[in-house]
Formats: C-alpha cells, sequence, structure tokens
C-alpha cells in the first residue's frame, strides 16, 4: 500500500518565538508530592479504613474511661464479674474493677507505648542513620559494623533481657523496645542520604555556602521523609505487638496498671467460665494490628516511588 | 566466600556479646534464685557456695565462658542441678514438632491459597486470600491460641485443650501458630506469582503449546518459590516467639514454656542457656538463608550486593 503523501505548505508553519505572555504557565493543576500520595491513599479503600479506625480506637482511648461513673483501679468485691451490662458495659473483673474503663485506659498505655517506642526509633536511628550517610569513609564503616553486630542479636532477646533488668513502666518498656528497634531506621535514613547527597540541589546549596546542620535538616530530610514514615507505620504495630507480649508474660506493665497484654493475660486465665474478660482487649488488640499494617501496606504503596505505575 | 567469613566473624562476635551481657545482666537482677524464707542464712551460703555465686563475679564470669566453651552451659537451680543443656534437649523435639507441624501446614495451605489468589486475580478468592493475609499476619498468637481453645475445645469440645499427650494434643497449638505462617506465605506467593506472570518467558511457555497446568508448576511456581527463602529467618524468629506464649496457653512442656519458668523464678543458667540457645538458633538461621539465597539464584551472588 502507498503511503499517502501530504502537501506541507510553509504557511502551516509559525515560529513559537521565546516568550510568549503564557509560556510560564504550567497546564493542569500542580500537584506535591504530599497531595499525590494523599490522594493515592484516599484511593485505597484498606488503608482509609484502616486509618478511620485506627482514630476512632485513638478518640475511644481518650474519652472511653471518662464518659463511665466508674474509674479503672476502683474495685468493687460485691460485684466480681458482673457480665456486660447496662451499668458495666464490658463487664467487671475479678476484683469487681469496671472492664469498660479497664480496657481503654489500657488501649491508652498500649498506644502510648507504641508511640513512645515508634519516637526513640526514629530519634536515635535517623541521627545514627544520618551521621553515618553524611560523614563516610571510616567512621561511616565503623557505624556500619555497629549495626550489622545488633541486628544479629535477636529482638526478641534483647528486649526479654532488658525487661528482667529495667523496672517495668510506661518508659523503660518503651526503651527496651527501642534498644535495637531503631537500626531499620538507620539503614532507610543512611541509604537515602547516601543516594541524596551526591545529587545537584545538594551540591548547588553547599556551593551557596550551606554547612552540613543546614544541608541535612533542609535538604536531605525532607527528601527522606516518604521511605521513614513507611517505617515508622511498620514499627508501631511491631511494638503494640512486643509491648503485648511482654504483658502477656508478665514482664510488662505490672498491676494495677493494665495494657491490653496485660488484660488478655487476665481474661485467658478466666477464659472457661468469663470469657467476655478475654474477647474485649483482644478484639481491640487485634484490630489496631490489622489497621496499622492495612495502613502501612497503603502508606507505603502510596509513597513508595517505585510502586508508581 | 569473602563475605562469608565476615559474617560468621560478626556473627561470632555478637554472641560473645550476648553471652557476656546476658551474664552481668543476669547478676543485675533484683531477687535471687535462694530467696526462699525458710532458708537459713548457712543453708542459703551453701548453696550459693555450690553453684559457685560466692566466688567474685570476675571469676564466676571466667568459669562460665570456659565452660561454655566446652558445651557446658552450667546447672538448672530450679531443676535440683540437672545441667541447663540437657533440660534444652529433652524439651527441644516437642518444641520442635510443633513448629515443624504448623510450619508444613502452613507451607501447604499458603502455597495453595495464593497460587489461586494469583491466578484467579480481582476474583472471590483472591480478596477472601488478602483478608485472610492481613488478619493472620496482624492477630497474636496469645490471641488465637486462646479464641481456638475457647471454640473448637470447650465449646464444641472436638480437641483437647491442654497438656502434650499424644497427636491430637499437637493439633491446636501447631494451628494457632501456623495461622501466621499461612498468611505470610500466601501473601507472598501471591505477589510473587502475579510478578512472573507478567513476564516475557511465561508468555513463551503458553505460546509453545503448553497446557495451563504445566506452565504453573514449572515457570511460574518454581521461579515465585526462590523469594521464598527470604521468608525463613522471619518465620524463625516468630515461631520461637509464638511458641513462648502458645506452649504456655496450652500447657506443653517444651523451650519456651521452660524459657518463661525460668524467668519467674530467676533461673539464672537457665535463662542463660536458653538465651544463648535462641541466638544461635536464629543466627544459623539467617546465615543459612543467605547462603541458600545466594545458591538458588545467581543473581543475588553476594559481593555485588555490597553497595
Amino acid at each position: 500500500m502507498e503511503p499517502q503523501r501530504r502537501e506541507l505548505a510553509p504557511e502551516l508553519f509559525e515560529p513559537v518565538g521565546s516568550s510568549t505572555p503564557d509560556s510560564n504557565e504550567v497546564a493542569g493543576l500542580s500537584i506535591g508530592l504530599w497531595q499525590d500520595s494523599w490522594r493515592r491513599l484516599k484511593r485505597n479503600r484498606g488503608a482509609l479504613t484502616g486509618l478511620v479506625v485506627i482514630l476512632v480506637l485513638m478518640v475511644l482511648a481518650a474519652i472511653g474511661p471518662l464518659v463511665s461513673p466508674h474509674t479503672p483501679y476502683e474495685q468493687d468485691l460485691s460485684s466480681q464479674f458482673v457480665g456486660p451490662s447496662s451499668q458495666h458495659w464490658f463487664g467487671t473483673d475479678d476484683f469487681g474493677r469496671d472492664m469498660w474503663t479497664r480496657v481503654w485506659a489500657g488501649t491508652r498505655i498500649s498506644l502510648y507505648i507504641a508511640f513512645l517506642a515508634a519516637l526513640l526509633d526514629i530519634i536515635v536511628g535517623v541521627s545514627y542513620g544520618a551521621s553515618s550517610g553524611l560523614l563516610g569513609g571510616r567512621i561511616d564503616e565503623v557505624m556500619q559494623r555497629g549495626i550489622e553486630i545488633l541486628n544479629g542479636i535477636p529482638t526478641l532477646i534483647v528486649v526479654v533481657l532488658a525487661m528482667l533488668v529495667l523496672k517495668p513502666g510506661i518508659l523503660t518498656i518503651s526503651i527496651a523496645l527501642g534498644i535495637n528497634g531503631w537500626t531499620y531506621m538507620a539503614l532507610i535514613t543512611r541509604s537515602r542520604i547516601l543516594q541524596l547527597k551526591g545529587q545537584e540541589f545538594a551540591l548547588a546549596s553547599r556551593s551557596l555556602g550551606a554547612g552540613r546542620i543546614r544541608l541535612l535538616t533542609k535538604h536531605l530530610l525532607p527528601n527522606s521523609l516518604g521511605p521513614l514514615i513507611v517505617q515508622l507505620m511498620l514499627t508501631i504495630p511491631a511494638a503494640i505487638f512486643f509491648e503485648a507480649f511482654l504483658s502477656f508474660i508478665s514482664l510488662g506493665i505490672q498491676v494495677p496498671d493494665a495494657s491490653l497484654g496485660s488484660l488478655i493475660n487476665d481474661g485467658y486465665r478466666e477464659l472457661r467460665f468469663h470469657p467476655y474478660l478475654l474477647w474485649f482487649p483482644a478484639a481491640i488488640l487485634s484490630l489496631l494490628m490489622i489497621c496499622f499494617n492495612l495502613l502501612g501496606d497503603g502508606l507505603r504503596d502510596a509513597l513508595d516511588p517505585r510502586m508508581r505505575g | 566466600m569473602r563475605y562469608l567469613a565476615r559474617r560468621i566473624v560478626l556473627m561470632f562476635v555478637a554472641l560473645v556479646i550476648i553471652c557476656t551481657a546476658t551474664f552481668f545482666l543476669m547478676r543485675l537482677l533484683p531477687g535471687s534464685p535462694f530467696n526462699d524464707e525458710k532458708l537459713s542464712n548457712e543453708a542459703r551460703a551453701q548453696l550459693e557456695a555450690k553453684y559457685g555465686l560466692d566466688k567474685p563475679l570476675g571469676v564466676q564470669y571466667a568459669t562460665y565462658v570456659s565452660n561454655l566453651a566446652r558445651g557446658d552451659l552450667g546447672n538448672s537451680f530450679y531443676f535440683e542441678g540437672r545441667p541447663v543443656l540437657e533440660i534444652i534437649l529433652a524439651r527441644l523435639p516437642i518444641s520442635a514438632f510443633l513448629s515443624a507441624q504448623a510450619v508444613l501446614f502452613g507451607l501447604v495451605a499458603g502455597l495453595v491459597l495464593g497460587v489461586v489468589a494469583a491466578l484467579r486475580h480481582n476474583s472471590v478468592w483472591d480478596s477472601v486470600t488478602t483478608v485472610l493475609a492481613i488478619v493472620g499476619i496482624s492477630v497474636p498468637s496469645f490471641v488465637l491460641g486462646p479464641l481456638l481453645q475457647y471454640w473448637v475445645g470447650v465449646k464444641l469440645g472436638w480437641l483437647p485443650i491442654a497438656f502434650f499427650e499424644s497427636w491430637a494434643h499437637s493439633i491446636l497449638p501447631s494451628l494457632a501458630l501456623s495461622v501466621f505462617v499461612i498468611a505470610t506465605v500466601a501473601r507472598f506467593i501471591g505477589s510473587e506469582m502475579l510478578e512472573v506472570l507478567g513476564q516475557d518467558y511465561i508468555a513463551l511457555a503458553r505460546s509453545k503449546g503448553l497446557s495451563r497446568l504445566a506452565v504453573v508448576v514449572r515457570h511460574v511456581l518454581r521461579n515465585a518459590l526462590i523469594p521464598l527463602v527470604t521468608v525463613l529467618f522471619p518465620l524463625t524468629v516468630f515461631l520461637v516467639t509464638g511458641s513462648l506464649v502458645v506452649e504456655q496457653i496450652f500447657a506443653i512442656p517444651g523451650i519456651g514454656e521452660q524459657f518463661i519458668r525460668a524467668i519467674v523464678v530467676s533461673d539464672y543458667f537457665m535463662i542463660m542457656g536458653t538465651t544463648i540457645f535462641f541466638s544461635v538458633l536464629f543466627m544459623l538461621m539467617l546465615l543459612l538463608q543467605d547462603i541458600i539465597y545466594g545458591v538458588i539464584d545467581p543473581r543475588m551472588r553476594l559481593p555485588g550486593k555490597t553497595e
């Protein structure tokens, strides 16, 4: 088949010129990284559900104990093991304590520890990783060997040993969880910094006279936030799990305080005759874990540039 | 090879740190193994002398390390001076059996779910697997254990809920452990298969006339299974962590249950012995995982991976 030939008349062409009035106009709305990520996240039904449920649980943990006339510690031996009723919404335990307030106070402690542990992770991990990546050379080498050794020591062992020695409390549990939890955060920060510090914008900033600290806080870290947030979202459910695990094997929160883990442990002891004592904290713990994992997965898809189609 | 040697050296350093840290941490513990009020002071002194606790810390440490080098983990206080190693070895088969059963079941069920989900992408099966996977990964075994105990054991009365007397006793604990394995494997195989299914060589295999089944078994699965090696280590960690609570819940005389009891009664040498045992197990699995990965997937040969 002969291709159709088209006559090209010179009138069809006209020079664009270097500066038409609207040449700097951007076609379409410009979207920043965060807006774009938020759009992607909103499209992910699972992640959005997770986010909403987490927020609801957080609000309940904050106001739950206040809307009941009881307190988490008040004992009433005349009403032991009362099933869920209008008086005690989640029933009462072996000391006649109101389970509704205990469960939400426990959720509060569990969340508190998880966030504190995540905060510790990010502070230690980011400073370590950033120094390692930015300073480079011999220091980097030594710091990396340190991480490799720490990574060889299983978290379980570290956490259990630390809890044996430390006096159990909210802060000490968070510290125990943070002892080698920060290493992944450090590795991610370092690899991002190594990747970014050779790029043109870093060079430009340096040649304009920016020092290391400014370069780091103004340019390198803001550009590393995506992967760090994803890692943070994986740290939180892990911390919730480990706290509950410790409290379940009675190395965590001590009486009369309660966390979801210790409530599950208490409930499990009464499982045969008063199973409701187990179901409420167990359901909340499971829900929290599921939602954080859903949100984490969603954020990874939204923020990870490699997942972009 | 050089990489491997370096890894082993680092592993050894980590192990020394663990042993040393455990030893000194144990001595910092509040409470003593002989804190019984019925004991007279002389009796306590005698007991401490028997286990060498009256000597200076440095001497104790030196003794412990030299014994360790000869494979002697010390004696348990709680079990009238039985060697720690003997107790661990006696309990190991039970824990190993539970874990092996959980892994076996988890692998098979996870594989089936993952393959079906990938082949019927965006179908009901796919959604069911996705939900099951996220639930399985999220719900801790100390919630699943009691759940199974209550519904299958107490309400339905199908299976025994505690102790370890027959195979039937091992079903519920293994099931409680395997849910995580199923979820991990299904999720992993599902996403790996989707990736492999999109490759050109799969289209080639189909177009040269191979049946769907043959393609799936011979080409897709074989390539999707390789990365499964990377879950080996996290799985071991999970199984050990899980066994601590699951054995406790189902009253099974395994290593995990023993470890928790040792913590409660401050049985120094037992805690240290179990800690070292778990650490060595973890490290060996990590090393094994890297070696297997290097052998079966030449793209991952390690030296190129360093930077």
